[in-house]
């Protein structure tokens, strides 16, 4: 089991992703600390795998406050945190730039960086006193390719990999790994949410013309994204930090 | 995640000494069946013995990797052997002393990148026109951090492993629906026989690092052992770094 007995806190794990990698995560011998915005899908996955293995908390992580107490809440239920899984998102408005409202880039910012940076802030003297850790924060391909009427998504997720670099340099020194998971589009509300939005717009097939971009030809399924979690959660990839990690079917290839 | 390559049958060049062996050793305690190559016979020799002593099922073939025809007669080897060509690790390759540019010497320059660059492609070839007869199989090469970082001083190295990369990527996207997966590894420095040969003061490589160390030949084994498994499963034409923070500098 390649993750036995390290504590995993994991946002936006009552998403798509999140759950396949709460799933992978137990099965690795891991405790879990699930947390989102609401506990009603949460919850209902600490039930299923059972309260020795995982807990649920609630948490809006673009408030600084309810980060803190979502860190706390980890360290006193599970002892620390040796991974550390920056998952929540959001996708946002689909829309052109000159038509969308500022207030949604604020919103996609709001959740998808600050989230992030408020995640590592709490996190990483946790780490840093426990020992060591892995953290990850989920990128997207929109974090290293553009696409119309997603300028905001494709910013934030751009904006992560430059977190992760410099928070890798500032952590290297306390056993501490950090890198970007990418994946690309995967079978998930949130797909479905962005293809409805482009179909709104008049954008065309979203996923057909994802498809078509793809070599593998399809969608991923949420369980690859979180077979990549393992890795760079494992100490099988002790000697990686600062890097973005695609899984994208080739995608941005 | 355990790794587990049971009766699968793995190529791996240039596999006598270093990340190449790592990389055996890996697969054949995953239960893979392994055929490796090396340029030295006595490399290759005291390889498969100690792979076989540890109960593995090991071919070993003298190879050069920058000769087609050896590749072609390593191919045939492999698939007499076992039957197929499941894995294919794509290892083989050197470097040179550092050296500014425009010291180096044009034979030098051909010889890195006829091993590091013309051998993963002639490879390549040969394991896909093998992989299209059995239905899929999966690739990973050798590239390395210097595929997207800089290295003065290693100048046809550097070259080489940008050209695998690209290689890598371009041809993964024509086989892509047709059940190869083709992906590269970018590992960081190792201290392996090779880089100790060629570089005197091995703090100076950890420096670039933001790990603020060299790598070993296991981690970078097991970042081959995940892009050939199953659970890389949507990724092709990946780039996957073992670089203990290099490109983040």
């Amino acid at each position: 089991m390649k993750l036995e007995n390290k504590v995993v806190l994991i946002t936006g794990a009552g998403g798509g992703i999140g759950q396949a990698a709460v799933r992978k995560f137990v099965a690795e011998g891991a405790k879990v600390m699930l947390a989102d915005l609401g506990t009603e899908d949460t919850q209902q996955l600490v039930n299923e795998m059972g309260p020795e293995h995982c807990a649920c908390v609630a948490v809006d992580v673009s408030q600084d406050d309810q980060v803190e107490n979502m860190v706390n809440a980890c360290v006193k239920t599970f002892g620390g945190i040796d991974v550390f899984v920056a998952n929540a998102g959001v996708e946002g408005e689909i829309g052109d730039i000159m038509s969308t409202d500022v207030s949604n880039l604020d919103k996609v910012l709001a959740v998808n960086v600050r989230g992030v940076w408020l995640g590592l802030h709490y996190v990483i003297p946790v780490m840093r006193d426990g020992g060591g850790g892995s953290i990850m924060i989920t990128s997207s391909g929109a974090g290293v390719q553009g696409s119309p009427n997603t300028a905001c998504y494709n910013a934030s997720k751009h904006a992560v990999i430059g977190l992760m670099r410099c928070a890798a340099l500032e952590v290297a020194q306390f056993g501490i790994r950090v890198n970007t998971v990418n994946p690309g589009a995967v079978e998930t509300r949130m797909m479905t949410s962005i293809e409805d939005g482009f179909t709104e717009v008049g954008a065309g097939d979203f996923r057909a013309l994802v498809e078509a971009g793809t070599p593998l030809g399809r969608y991923g399924q949420p369980n690859e994204i979180a077979n990549m979690m393992v890795f760079l959660g494992s100490d099988d990839s002790s000697y990686c930090t600062g890097s973005v990690y695609m899984v994208d079917g080739g995608n941005a290839t | 995640m355990s790794f587990d390559f049971k009766n699968k049958v793995v190529l791996i060049t240039g596999a006598g000494a270093g990340l190449g062996y790592a990389c055996a050793q890996a697969f054949a305690n995953a239960g893979a069946k392994i055929a490796i190559t090396d340029i030295s016979q006595e490399a290759l020799n005291s390889a498969v013995a100690d792979l076989q002593n540890t109960g593995a099922e090991v071919l070993g073939l003298l190879n050069d990797a920058g000769d087609s025809a050896d590749v072609n007669a390593m191919l045939d080897a492999i698939v007499e052997r076992f039957g197929c060509l499941d894995i294919a690790v794509n290892n083989a390759g050197t470097a040179t002393p550092l050296q500014e540019f425009h010291e180096v010497g044009e034979a030098e320059f051909d010889r890195v990148m006829g091993v590091n660059l013309k051998g993963v492609w002639l490879c390549m070839q040969a394991e896909i026109r093998q992989m299209l007869k059995q239905g899929g199989g999966r690739i990973v090469n050798m590239a390395s951090a210097t595929s997207r970082n800089t290295f003065p001083n290693a100048s046809p190295y550097v070259t080489s492993k940008f050209a695998v990369a690209g290689l890598t990527r371009t041809v993964a996207v024509e086989y892509a629906q047709r059940d190869i997966r083709i992906n590269a590894i970018c590992p960081g420095n190792v201290a392996t026989p090779l880089v100790v040969s060629l570089v005197e003061d091995l703090s100076v490589l950890a420096t670039k690092h933001a790990i603020k160390r060299l790598g070993t030949p296991e981690e970078v084994a097991n970042g081959v052992m995940f892009l050939a498994s199953d659970l890389s499963s949507f990724s092709t034409g990946s780039l996957l770094e073992v670089d203990g923070g290099w490109n983040a500098i």
